[in-house]
């Protein structure tokens, strides 16, 4: 994985002292709140209900180790004994104080780690497939152009003051794990007919109040154009981009209201400028970067079959395992779901456990996946039932991968300040009404989010849910029928809200009209798109 | 109309106020002009030859259009005074720095130490503008193409 050289490393050090000496100005009076706002949020630092939450980049989900190690020994020093992994990638603490994040980013920094524009307005981090250098459908690996980009995107001095939050995906294979068109820009690196590597640009996609999937606004942009033409697409965000009202300021709305052509036009009118300005790093670059993300040392000859004589771990290779490119070897997902759990918590020894078992058996890396779980990319078949028994001693063992237990779910009204409802108890609930049958139900991924901002991108979710306040009440929407991937689609509402109790109920009656209805080996999604909404209404409503 | 508290030029100042783009046009012995966030830098590239002075509003700190304002007038090669004004805070400095602006004239004038601090706190970066440092890459790969 990516290593810093003293240059990053330099940054990241300054970032630090220079976040301190803003805390100073901001204790001793010299700035306002309003005005540290911003310089706390580029440094991922919210104030929440409660208290400080801090939130951590993880840069393309990917970390080392050592990296894990430190997300868990701060969990325990300066947090309550919990990170929490997010739908970016990253990790969240809930519980900091504001005279010591300045030491935790230094703490961070020790480990090529930092919290840098992980919220404001401006370029967040950048996310990618979490099975990238291990899936066999990919081209490349995505991830070295991802870092090209967080290099590019770090401290860009145009681009810091956007009109709202820019977030960045970058895939490499038509399998789309990273919801890539939900995201302001998605970035598909493709192959062209002769050969040549380059980047398919969309744009103005996102959830929010306003979900909307991007438009592929550039099919093929050269490989060694792709930083001019993302500071092309931003350029005329940034100028024309909506700023009267922050519902309307994202991407997605600018691209709506231009339209996909005009908008297009413009970008390359500024392409065609940019190019002129020789702003795009050489190839030498990239290629410098590809080498930190070369395969790892795979062994050869090694057995490809596993022993799957335990019932429980056979279940849960099943479930939570998926095929390598390389034989002998499978990628693994650690779930962070457990029955009745808090979706994407983990305590400190549970992170420290997964960073020894990284470096045991996985080539001493671990990617965050967004939908708040943990992978380890490059496992041997041979180590897997000692890996497996590790796991299921920590508590670590679910196998529910992309089943109704495996619940993405944003903080909501327990923590977020921006929150309408609370979404962890509803997660709890439902993770609980159906613990023992998932295997029946099968692939349902069920997303919930606590309000309109959609953090927990519930209109992605086979089944999502909204929770809003009615008249003082938490109140729940449910709807049916989103998806991420390739071919992504956002949900329906089914109709009237329910209550925390009901909003369990109906979630039963529509797996339970699922089950009774399917064909075959259909998904929930599948009979939910052949059938159409009006028989799952009256299967709700009755 | 605020003084200016930094300046990197070594030229007499313009004096006059600057005027609104709609009036530039009209006024063919204007030397100083004022971008309001809404206006479009573009209009100016005809005229660039006999402009000293673009002043740059920030009504609102967070408003963040003056930095392609000022990008885009000096990729033209405005070589004239890039005057940033309004609410201007001290680490919203080294960016405009970067993106071509060379004066200075917050509404509230800044504590000169915490400025200098942060006009001089990053020593790289990452992006090459038209200020002229090498950004990293350049620096990794000194003497390769485009390094």
């Amino acid at each position: 994985m990516y290593q810093y050289d003293t240059y990053d490393q330099a940054m990241v050090d300054t970032r630090v002292e220079e976040f301190r000496d803003q805390v100073r100005r901001r204790l001793e009076g010299h700035i306002t709140e309003d005005q540290f706002k911003p310089l706390r949020l580029m440094n991922g630092l919210y104030l929440q209900l409660h208290a400080y939450m801090l939130r951590v980049a993880v840069p393309y989900g990917t970390l080392s180790g050592a990296q894990m190690r430190m997300l868990g020994d701060i969990a325990d020093k300066y947090d309550r004994g919990y990170g929490h992994f997010t739908t970016r990638q990253n990790i969240q603490y809930n519980w900091i104080k504001l005279e010591e994040a300045a030491d935790i980013l230094a703490d961070l920094a020790t480990v090529e780690m930092h919290a840098i524009q992980t919220s404001g307005n401006c370029i967040r981090n950048t996310t990618s497939d979490q099975y990238a250098g291990a899936a066999a459908d990919e081209i490349v690996d995505p991830r070295p152009y991802a870092e090209l980009i967080r290099q590019w995107s770090t401290f860009h001095p145009e681009f810091s003051f956007l009109p709202r939050k820019f977030k960045m995906a970058v895939i490499a294979s038509d399998t789309d794990r990273a919801a890539m068109r939900l995201h302001d820009i998605g970035i598909q690196i493709v192959k062209s007919a002769a050969g040549e590597i380059g980047a398919a640009f969309y744009v103005g996609g996102g959830m929010g109040r306003t979900p909307m999937i991007a438009p592929c606004i550039n099919e093929f942009v050269p490989i060694d154009q792709m930083i001019t033409y993302s500071e092309a697409a931003l350029r005329v965000y940034n100028r024309h981009g909506r700023r009267d009202n922050k519902y309307k300021a994202r991407i997605k709305i600018l691209v709506h209201e231009l339209g996909k052509d005009e908008y297009t036009r413009q970008v390359e009118a500024e392409f065609a400028h940019l190019l002129t300005q020789n702003i795009e790093p050489p190839l030498a670059e990239l290629e410098r970067i590809k080498g930190f993300f070369a395969d790892p040392a795979f062994e050869v000859g090694v057995p490809d079959e596993v022993d799957r004589s335990d019932p429980d771990f056979a279940l849960w290779v099943d479930n939570n395992c998926v095929p390598h490119k390389q034989p002998g070897y499978i990628a693994v997902t650690i779930s962070l779901k457990p029955v009745g759990g808090i979706p994407g918590d983990a305590t400190g020894e549970q992170i420290r456990v997964m960073a020894d078992l990284a470096a045991r058996y996985s080539f001493d890396e671990l990617r965050v996946t967004h939908t708040q779980n943990i992978v380890l990319a490059h496992v041997k078949k041979a180590d897997l039932y000692a890996l497996w028994q590790v796991l299921d001693a920590n508590g670590l063992s679910t196998p529910n991968l992309d089943q109704i237990g495996d619940i993405i779910a944003c903080p909501g009204l327990d923590y977020c300040s921006l929150a309408n409802a609370r979404s962890i108890p509803i997660a709890q609930k439902i993770s609980q009404r159906f613990a023992g049958r998932e295997q029946e139900i099968g692939e349902l991924k069920l997303k919930i989010s606590g309000c309109i901002n959609a953090c927990g991108h519930h209109h992605a979710g086979h089944i999502g849910i909204l929770g809003v306040d009615r008249k003082g009440t938490e109140n729940y929407q449910l709807s049916l029928g989103g998806c991420e991937g390739a071919d992504t689609s956002l949900g329906q509402i089914t109709g009237p809200g329910f209550d925390e109790e009901g909003i369990v109920d109906a979630v039963q009656r529509a797996t339970d009209f699922y089950l009774a209805n399917k064909q075959d080996s259909e998904r929930f999604l599948d009979t939910y798109r052949r059938l159409g909404m009006a028989p799952f209404k009256e299967a709700i409503y009755g | 109309m605020a003084e200016v508290q930094f300046r990197f030029r070594d030229d007499e100042p313009v004096a006059d106020p600057g005027v609104t783009v709609d009036a530039f046009g009209d006024q063919t012995n204007a030397a100083a002009v004022r971008l309001e966030p809404g206006d479009d830098a573009r209009d100016l590239l005809p005229h660039l030859a006999r402009i000293k002075l673009v002043e740059v509003n920030f009504p609102v700190f967070g408003d963040g259009r003056g930095y392609s304002s000022a990008r885009i007038l000096r990729e033209a090669g405005y070589t004239g005074e890039l005057r940033a004004v309004g609410e201007l805070l001290v680490d919203q400095l080294a960016y405009m720095r970067r993106c071509g602006f060379d004066a200075f004239a917050p509404d509230s004038a800044l504590d000169p130490a915490d400025a200098k601090a942060a006009f001089d706190r990053y020593g790289e970066v990452y992006q090459p503008t038209t200020d002229g440092r090498a950004p990293i890459w350049a620096k990794r790969h000194a003497g390769t193409a485009n390094g």
